[in-house]
């Protein structure tokens, strides 16, 4: 049986969060903005990665999408936030249901290239296609959406804002990947071939579950664009998609706190990092390495000293979804 | 009538050079069922060595005979060291190969910076053909035949020797080849640096086309993903074959419609996964 975190914990830790702004500076109320937009975005494509068994490496594909969409409907056409944020959402889903198709015409390392290529041609159109994408130059001069009475400009606002939207996402995720269709999504990952034969359309099932993670990405999105109120092409980039990817699977795919760990942990390297080397990139690369070689089950799932165990929920355990084959 | 011989020319030498970057990819991962991300580094890696080794005055060939060494020798240390401890489990050799992309990007960054570095043609091949008074690039044919000698070599490499018939029966059956006594162990490796090379040879030949710069790696390995993903992976015919589709479409939707050349990138590769998922001459798997 899965156990539910325990209700007084979750509400200690976002009182906790909640309380940050008070008592922490700016540059960190700001690290902190993008560490809930990693944790969406991170637990975005846990559900892909982790519940589905289906490694993408074009999920920031969505978030850029979005975020693209949202800042284009905004300069060019002079819409207001209250269109361009739902406009900007159902765009992205629609380019996740059409992507999705493709993408899943293959599974497992044709999956993953698929979603590569598709990302990288995304990633070449917002560089070349400069008429509408500005290319390399990006698009700049955006504007956070105002809330009434609340200026999301100032950063402890847009914190606070940010750290609503997470709990949301997160709790709709959990919520998610924690329902009986949650166990179908983990059904197909260990066991396709006799999902399908109980009568479970198998590429139905991760077809939805693309388009929801592509949803959550879009979401992310919108908070990215808010937070930076800028777009450059290299959101596209390989490297963004890999970033996303090495969240999930440091923390630990398949759970939800362990890519919620990740998404932190790889913030607060990349920025602690970039304040001391240039070469955040060649250490990622490092961090992708070790991780894979050492860890590859991820932190939660790593041998801590007992009072330090994670007591989580390993999917294989928790599923009861049929013997592994 | 010159342009558009030239750009035919761009495309039959871009196909050539996606041949000699795909194929390694494509034999590496029939045989290993390993998606070798670093092959777009080892690719810029090559341009690297070898406009390097020009600038100090060697010539092209010899630089890309050397590339081609190196690479061979990255390559079978990638493999010896690194995905063999994570043999029969794809997706951390995938995530593998992926951060050692990086780390290799990062690397040429870091070694050789961040202008481009440019690289002459060679002086033999620096006049223009003529012929019935069209001009060809002469180097854009060389490319081509190069390339075309390569695949031939390929060919003959799988289909005549013994080599290419243990790695034919490794990709059939590895359980089997393995009970008869093919050393598949040292295939993987053979394999890989073979790949690698090809992959550092591409890249060398192509220096005085692209030049080397950075991002070179991010340019390359999806148009190899497209071609694999077009041809079939694992099939050096479809490889082939996909290496001068995309060589055409690319090149001709750079010149004809440079906003959206990607996205025309894009189109054959949808019909042909609509249609055929396992590729144009793949197996189904």
């Amino acid at each position: 049986m899965r156990k539910y975190p325990s209700r007084l914990w979750v509400l200690v830790l976002l009182l906790a969060l909640g309380l940050l702004p008070l008592f922490a500076g700016e540059y960190y109320v700001n690290l902190s903005s993008q560490m809930l937009i990693a944790v969406i975005f991170a637990s975005s494509l846990n559900l892909l990665v982790g519940y589905a068994g289906l490694t993408s490496l074009g999920h920031a594909t969505y978030l850029g999408l979005s975020a693209y969409f949202s800042a284009w409907l905004g300069i060019k056409l002079g819409l207001g936030h209250a269109f361009t944020a739902p406009l900007a959402m159902a765009l992205t889903t629609l380019v996740a249901m059409v992507f999705g198709w493709i993408a899943l015409r293959a599974t497992g390392l044709g999956f993953l290239m698929l979603t590569l290529a598709l990302s990288q041609i995304i990633w070449g159109l917002a560089y070349r296609w400069v008429s509408v994408t500005n290319g390399d130059n990006g698009l700049s001069g955006l504007t956070r959406p105002t809330l009434p009475g609340i200026d999301l400009n100032v950063s402890a606002n847009f914190y606070w804002f940010s750290l609503v939207v997470t709990t949301l996402c997160v709790a709709v995720i959990y919520q998610f990947a924690n329902s009986p269709f949650g166990a179908s999504i983990e059904g197909t990952k260990h066991q396709a071939r006799r999902m399908s034969a109980m009568g479970y359309n198998v590429w139905a099932i991760r077809w939805i579950t693309y388009v929801v993670a592509g949803f959550f990405g879009a979401v992310a999105g919108l908070l990215y664009v808010y937070f930076n109120k800028y777009i450059h092409p290299s959101v596209f980039s390989i490297a963004a998609s890999a970033e996303v990817l090495l969240c999930v699977i440091a923390g630990g795919a398949s759970t939800i706190i362990g890519p919620m760990i990740g998404a932190v942990l790889i913030v607060f390297l990349k920025s602690f990092a970039s304040a001391y080397i240039e070469r955040w990139t060649m250490l990622m690369g490092f961090v992708f390495l070790l991780i894979v070689m050492f860890l590859p089950r991820g932190l939660v799932f790593a041998q801590w000293p007992s009072w330090l165990q994670f007591k989580g929920k390993g999917h294989s355990k928790a599923s009861g979804l049929g013997v592994k084959s | 009538m010159q342009i558009w011989t030239l750009q035919t020319l761009n495309s039959l030498a871009l196909g050539g050079l996606l041949f000699m970057l795909s194929s390694g990819f494509s034999l590496i991962f029939g045989l290993m069922r390993i998606a070798n991300l670093t092959h777009g580094a080892l690719f810029m890696l090559g341009t690297y060595v070898a406009a390097t080794l020009v600038r100090q005055g060697q010539s092209l060939i010899v630089s890309a005979l050397v590339s081609m060494l190196c690479m061979a020798v990255v390559g079978g240390l990638l493999e010896r060291v690194i995905l063999r401890r994570l043999s029969g489990n794809a997706q951390g050799q995938v995530l593998a190969t992926l951060g050692l992309s990086f780390i290799a990007a990062d690397f040429c960054l870091y070694v050789w910076g961040g202008d481009p570095i440019a690289v002459s043609t060679p002086a033999l091949f620096q006049a223009p053909l003529e012929f019935l008074g069209v001009r060809f690039p002469t180097y854009r044919l060389v490319v081509l035949a190069v390339s075309l000698g390569v695949a031939l070599a390929l060919y003959l490499l799988m289909e005549r020797t013994r080599l290419g018939a243990m790695i034919r029966a490794a990709v059939d059956d590895m359980g089997m080849a393995r009970a008869v006594g093919i050393p598949a162990s040292l295939l993987f490796t053979v394999v890989f640096c073979l790949g690698a090379g090809l992959a550092g040879f591409g890249g060398a030949l192509a220096a005085p086309i692209f030049n080397a710069y950075p991002g070179l790696d991010a340019d390359m390995l999806p148009l190899a993903l497209i071609v694999v993903i077009l041809g079939g992976v694992g099939s050096l015919f479809g490889t082939f074959i996909g290496s001068f589709i995309v060589g055409f479409v690319y090149s001709f939707g750079i010149f004809l419609v440079p906003d959206l050349a990607y996205v025309i990138l894009f189109l054959p590769m949808v019909i042909v996964i609509a249609f055929k998922p396992q590729g144009l001459f793949g197996r189904a798997a």
